[in-house]
């Protein structure tokens, strides 16, 4: 599941259209397909069966093995099979599958950039440029230690390095530590974009208390950077909707997140958040009309049940269905990414505050960002149990950050009996 | 039209598979020397390893899918190595279909691998697309001997041994025994048709009078033939049925269970059999055995120790019985003079048991439900 952070990944990164265009038939046989599989939903095990045909489609692949960056990146694995030493075509083939792993929200993409970069993945010290690479694989795999690990390295041998230190500061950012994110946002002045270094100055202030300065920092930034391109405005114009979001400016909030989408960028992170934004605001409808068609991604599908749910949709049931045989297989794997997610379902939708508490604390175990924060507060409110959310409110009081919504549960949680 | 609508959408919905990362689902089950494996690989997975789409539409067909079969086998059981007591257990393919999971298509490979010797320990090592994707992991089931047990194979973790062992006869025998006796305590219809049938067993009839027994062994005695007759008959028929000898549908089964608890409680009070309810006892008896069956297979069967888990039913279920005769005779016994036992028990209680068996068969007859047991 993608969070803030897969988001924040790798400035100027280049994302690659989505291709899937399938013929009118290729579809409805998928969808034939497709039934099975629903159908196949409904019970525990499904059960193997021999299909009655031979043209009869059983799976249709994101690409075609000619399509030309598929060759490319064949030709790449072939050359890297000869010789897995050669930097760069390791390097060329870890970085095509990343941003195809960002394009089409498929985490396999991920292992095969880390299956490029071979017998580094597991060395101390590889070339500065395949560290960073690897730390940016480790981001999206959620191994934050890792990845500042790694990024510490490659600045302590290349201080100059933009891409590393702008990839620290946002990992610094997710992880609540500001004072050292401020310092590597000031340190990539001139080694990255000026509008991008700005952004994450004014990004960190967001969240120490200056948020109202902050915002209106970020919205000159992106004046004063007209050539910004579309990959660097969508950065910004994400903040900034974050940011008037949490400050409870709803209307303009509104306009940035529109006009972040009308950048026509895919961006799972994106539309996961205008989703939040618009079940808090009780916009059900056009949370429904956002995220229809995009099932595929796990977060989407939750945010849109809730929708579905608050509008008496029949979609909602089926999608619950789905929604549950996904958090099994996820927990049948050892994952333990969905965990906010699940508390999100078994309070809202399945309206269980017991077990939302008990998966929200799980969660927050691991994941701090203000949302595990808030999930767990909310869990705790539900079930009027103050006590349970005591982390979650020491971290909001101590920390000094900025969001009405958190703030209006902390108030109600302090306002209960303990 | 609005229903149409919803079905629609479910059918897009779930046609736009999820992204997960790649997982195969790998399901061993060991019985004596012989393991019997399933393995499913997801389709995308093997099209990037070994290739499947053969005419390069982006789509793969169970055609495509068949064609490489052999290829598909030979990649995939090179990758996995199963062994027990330091021997090795060749995995050979049986069979290949098609299954979906929450994100898509996957190849079910079904294979056989024979040990020298019965399993105890089993040693199972997996490298399943590891070189390609690291990320890869391989979600273990095990069954043996009526449990199971899972484990997750990763590049950092590829082996994994499994002890099976002393998942001991014993402790097997013993938990279908605990099963027994846990069903005959929530199975209140053999509860109550077990008493319709031992109430009047401290009384004699006489004339048109109940007359107490004169001896504490002349009750025990009747309630022995009863409660060995009952235990015969149904065992039969619950070994019988387990076997798969006879089966008999559940709903006829449940109904006639009803109908001997209503019919042995009537009995008390109008007096059809008096002398012969041993006999009465072993007719349905036979019925009963059935119900008990079909509790049976919703515990599953260990094939390997089908037999042991019978038995150990069966006896968790005369351990049931004893506890409850064993209970209710002494008390009988002690009452048995009494107009509480003579009229209120014997005639008021074969009376309510009566209209609760009545409901019963109402109840399975018309598959209704409005009893809260």
């Amino acid at each position: 599941m993608r969070r803030l952070v897969d988001r924040l990944g790798i400035p100027g990164c280049v994302r690659i259209p989505f291709r899937r265009m399938p013929s009118s038939l290729i579809q409805s046989l998928r969808l034939l397909v497709g039934l099975a599989a629903c159908l196949g939903l409904g019970v525990a095990v499904a059960a193997p069966f021999q299909p009655a045909d031979d043209s009869v489609v059983l799976e249709r692949l994101p690409f075609r093995a000619s399509d030309p960056v598929q060759r490319e990146l064949r030709l790449l694995r072939e050359q890297l099979a000869e010789n897995p030493r050669n930097e760069e075509v390791a390097l060329r083939a870890a970085r095509s599958y990343y941003r195809l792993a960002l394009a089409e929200g498929d985490p396999r993409y991920v292992g095969y950039a880390q299956a490029a970069l071979g017998h580094w993945w597991n060395e101390k010290e590889p070339p500065v440029r395949l560290l960073v690479m690897r730390a940016t694989l480790r981001q999206y795999l959620h191994d934050f230690e890792g990845a500042l690990e790694d990024l510490g390295q490659a600045l302590e041998r290349e201080p100059g390095n933009g891409s590393a230190r702008f990839q620290r500061a946002i990992i610094h950012i997710v992880r609540a530590d500001y004072p050292k994110a401020r310092a590597d946002c000031e340190n990539s002045q001139g080694l990255v974009a000026d509008v991008m270094a700005d952004a994450c100055v004014a990004t960190v202030d967001s969240f120490t208390g200056k948020a109202r300065e902050a915002y209106e920092r970020l919205r000159e930034t992106l004046a004063r950077h007209p050539a910004a391109t579309p990959t660097q405005r969508l950065w910004v114009l994400s903040r900034i909707a974050e940011v008037a979001y949490r400050l409870g400016r709803a209307e303009e909030a509104d306009r940035y997140f529109r006009e972040a989408l009308a950048l026509g960028i895919e961006d799972n992170y994106l539309l996961a958040t205008y989703a939040e934004f618009l079940l808090d605001e009780q916009r059900y409808k056009d949370a429904v009309t956002l995220l229809e068609g995009r099932e595929r991604s796990d977060v989407l599908l939750v945010r849109l049940a809730l929708a579905e749910k608050a509008l008496g949709l029949p979609e909602a049931r089926e999608h619950e269905q789905i929604i549950r045989a996904r958090f099994d297989a996820a927990r049948l794997r050892g994952d333990k990414l969905h965990l906010q997610d699940e508390a999100r379902f078994t309070l809202y939708f399945l309206e269980r505050p017991r077990e939302a508490i008990a998966l929200a604390r799980e969660n927050y175990q691991t994941q701090r960002e203000p949302s595990d924060a808030r999930m767990l507060m909310e869990a705790a409110l539900a079930a009027r149990d103050p006590g349970a959310a005591k982390p979650a409110l020491d971290w909001f009081y101590s920390s000094g950050h900025e969001d009405i919504y958190i703030r209006r549960v902390a108030e109600a949680l302090r306002r209960l009996p303990p | 039209m609005r229903r149409w609508l919803g079905i629609l959408l479910v059918l897009v919905s779930c046609a736009a598979s999820a992204h997960k990362p790649s997982d195969s689902y790998l399901t061993l089950k060991v019985d004596g020397a012989r393991v019997d494996g399933q393995w499913d690989i997801a389709l995308r997975d093997l099209d990037f390893a070994i290739g499947l789409d053969g005419n390069d539409d982006g789509a793969i067909t169970w055609g495509e899918l068949k064609a490489r079969q052999g290829n598909v086998a030979a990649y995939a059981l090179a990758r996995l190595k199963i062994a027990s007591g330091g021997a090795a257990c060749p995995p050979q393919a049986t069979g290949h279909l098609v299954d979906h999971h929450s994100d898509g298509a996957y190849a079910v490979l079904q294979f056989v691998a024979v040990c020298p010797d019965r399993i105890e320990t089993l040693k199972v090592s997996y490298g399943l697309l590891f070189d390609v994707d690291p990320q890869h992991k391989g979600l273990l089931r095990l069954e043996a001997g009526g449990r199971t047990a899972t484990g997750i194979f990763s590049p950092d973790k590829p082996t994994l041994e499994l002890k099976l062992g002393e998942v001991s006869r014993l402790s097997q025998f013993v938990e279908y025994g605990e099963h027994g006796v846990w069903h005959i305590w929530i199975g209140y219809d053999h509860i109550l048709f077990l008493l319709s049938l031992l109430l009047p067993a401290v009384l004699l009839r006489t004339r048109r009078h109940w007359e107490p027994v004169a001896t504490f062994g002349e009750g025990f005695w009747d309630v022995f033939r009863i409660v060995t007759s009952f235990t015969v008959a149904h065992s039969v028929t619950l070994s019988l049925a387990a076997l798969g000898v006879i089966q008999l549908p559940s709903r006829l089964v449940e109904s006639a269970i009803a109908a001997s608890v209503l019919l042995a409680a009537l009995n008390n009070v109008f007096l059809l059999v008096i002398g012969r309810r041993w006999l009465v006892a072993f007719a349905f008896g036979l019925i009963h055995g059935f119900g008990f069956a079909s509790v049976l297979a919703d515990l599953g069967l260990p094939r390997e120790a089908l037999l042991l888990a019978l038995v150990g039913f069966n006896v968790g279920v005369e351990v049931g019985q004893l506890v409850i005769v064993s209970g209710f005779l002494p008390l009988a016994y002690a009452l048995r003079r009494t107009w509480l036992y003579q009229k209120l028990l014997l005639i008021g209680g074969s009376l309510i048991i009566a209209a609760v068996a009545a409901s019963w068969m109402a109840e399975r007859i018309l598959d209704i439900k409005f009893l809260p047991f």
